[in-house]
């Protein structure tokens, strides 16, 4: 029934977008999904609690991040229900709930905002210094292909910073047949050309293996995501 | 054959079109294009089904699935898996589902522990209810541990922090990665490899792709991804859609082909006619 279901649903999607009179179905049926998604996370919620606090009363290696972890979750979701800071709407100034939560000098928009985007921020910088460390293993010149990329490697960045460019700014500019030594443009041309055409081939390659996978969910070949084994 | 020359001209010239109100301009060649990729990819399946042999080509990461999954045994470390950071609604989430479960009933014969921490609710059901088909299909199903398969949070750094601690904490010996991966990729990926895991990944996002060769083992790239529950599966059905998949490409290739030597032919020549086909082949497949 639900392999019907789902191959039902998935041939009416795909029709949405070239039937007009079914297109309406498009925009509906993501309405669905996120409605499903806002109640699933209700489930997410619960099991978050249950799996910190079973962390907590186990003791279990790393159990005081699961005591923030419960805290802070319980903090926001309190702070976000009761509207803490948040002024009454200005049309309903008796409704104390009646205001905005996200309001600019809420409780909530204090969190978010000297909080949640701090942290996030740290988390994304700290991507520099995993870039450092992965360049470094990815670049050491052991093998021939390895000495490729990094040379290839060493020509984009350079030809990206302004040191590359003035380093090669001596090769007259307006003259066809040695322009294209200048870093900035050997750099242009490896990432318009060569890096274009991997990418271009590797995405016809995925779109074809998005369809073909697809299909295989529409006519029911493939029905492992439902749980149903090989 | 006329409603196909109908609706490839409506797309050249949406105005001028006789097609009826019901069909959407402008997407005539995107409907041949699924309807030749459809054909093909059935045909082949029909063609397996027969019984002809399909040879497929090996793809080391998911040789490496029983291996890596053996070592997390013999260590007696978990095997973790990240479906991606994405909803169900994502096909590469759906394909990451698949391996999971192939994953899952490798650590299930191999008596192994596999932790599944996810960005949504909806994965987690959706993972636990292919991890536990794995665990009765190995005949394990006593073994399966529900609450091994868990949601962490939709924010896509507070999973990676807790991902990154949990490999620090629990330091698992095996870590796989299929799905739909965005700045956290590196992280996670990085992480994986202080600790000394043999890691697999496999994504059809195409900017994460070096972060995930630079710092895995094993990397699978693309349409190998989605191809990878067909090469673990070994059934004929399966293994047909990627012999489908292949005609396919090859028609891509060979329109690709011929395009560049059309348009490079008409910009030498400067011949009109074939510079006017050439636009117009651009303007129906919405380039620019």
């Amino acid at each position: 029934m639900a392999v019907v279901l789902a191959s039902l649903v998935g041939l009416v999607m795909v029709l949405t977008a070239f039937v007009r009179p079914l297109e309406f179905l498009g925009t509906a049926v993501v309405d669905w999904f996120n409605v499903l998604a806002a109640i699933a996370f209700v489930l997410g919620g619960a099991n978050l609690l249950k799996m910190n606090l079973m962390k907590i009363s186990a003791r279990d290696a790393g159990w005081g991040y699961a005591a923030i972890t419960v805290g802070a979750f319980l903090v926001t979701i309190g702070v976000g229900l009761l509207k803490v800071g948040a002024h009454p709407d200005p049309l309903h100034p008796d409704v104390a709930l009646s205001g905005d939560k996200e309001a600019v000098g809420g409780a909530f928009w204090w969190l978010y905002e000297y909080a949640m985007s701090p942290i996030t921020s740290t988390l994304f910088a700290l991507l520099a210094f995993y870039v450092a460390s992965a360049a470094f293993r990815a670049f050491r010149a052991k093998n021939t292909a390895a000495i490729l990329l990094l040379g290839t490697a060493f020509i984009v960045l350079l030809g990206r910073v302004y040191v590359g460019v003035l380093l090669t700014s001596w090769i007259p500019a307006d003259n066809a047949w040695v322009s294209w030594l200048r870093l900035e443009n050997l750099s242009g041309i490896i990432m318009g050309v060569f890096n274009n055409a991997g990418t271009r081939a590797m995405m016809i390659g995925i779109a074809i293996g998005i369809a073909a996978t697809s299909l295989k969910i529409l006519v029911g070949l493939d029905r492992s995501y439902l749980g149903s084994g090989d | 054959m006329t409603f196909a020359v109908t609706i490839l001209a409506q797309d050249a010239a949406p105005a001028a079109g006789s097609m009826p109100g019901w069909f959407m301009p402008g997407k005539g060649l995107l409907a041949i294009t699924l309807v030749i990729v459809a054909a093909a990819v059935m045909l082949s399946i029909l063609w397996a089904r027969s019984g002809r042999p399909i040879r497929i080509r090996k793809i080391a990461g998911l040789d490496a699935v029983d291996e890596a999954v053996g070592r997390a045994t013999e260590m007696g470390r978990p095997v973790l898996f990240i479906p991606g950071i994405q909803d169900v609604d994502n096909i590469q989430t759906v394909a990451g589902i698949t391996i999971l479960g192939k994953v899952a009933k490798t650590a299930a014969e191999y008596d192994a522990e596999i932790e599944v921490p996810t960005t949504r609710s909806l994965v987690m059901t959706t993972a636990r209810e292919a991890v536990h088909a794995a665990y009765m299909t190995a005949g394990r199903s006593d073994s399966y541990n529900p609450d091994r398969i868990y949601y962490v949070s939709d924010e896509q750094f507070a999973f990676v922090a807790y991902a990154g601690g949990l490999m620090q904490r629990k330091r698992p010996a095996a870590c796989f990665y299929f799905g739909c991966f965005f700045a956290e990729s590196l992280i996670l990926a990085e992480n994986g490899n202080s600790i000394g895991a043999i890691q697999v990944a496999g994504t059809a996002e195409t900017t994460q792709l070096p972060f995930f060769v630079a710092s895995c083992d094993y990397t699978l790239i693309g349409e190998e991804f989605f191809a990878a529950s067909a090469y673990l599966s070994g059934e004929p059905d399966q293994l047909g859609t990627l012999l489908g998949q292949d005609l396919v490409k090859g028609v891509a290739w060979a329109a690709v082909l011929v395009a560049a030597v059309l348009a490079t032919a008409a910009a030498l020549t400067g011949h009109a006619g074939l510079a006017a086909f050439v636009d117009g082949a651009r303007a129906a497949l919405g380039g620019g």
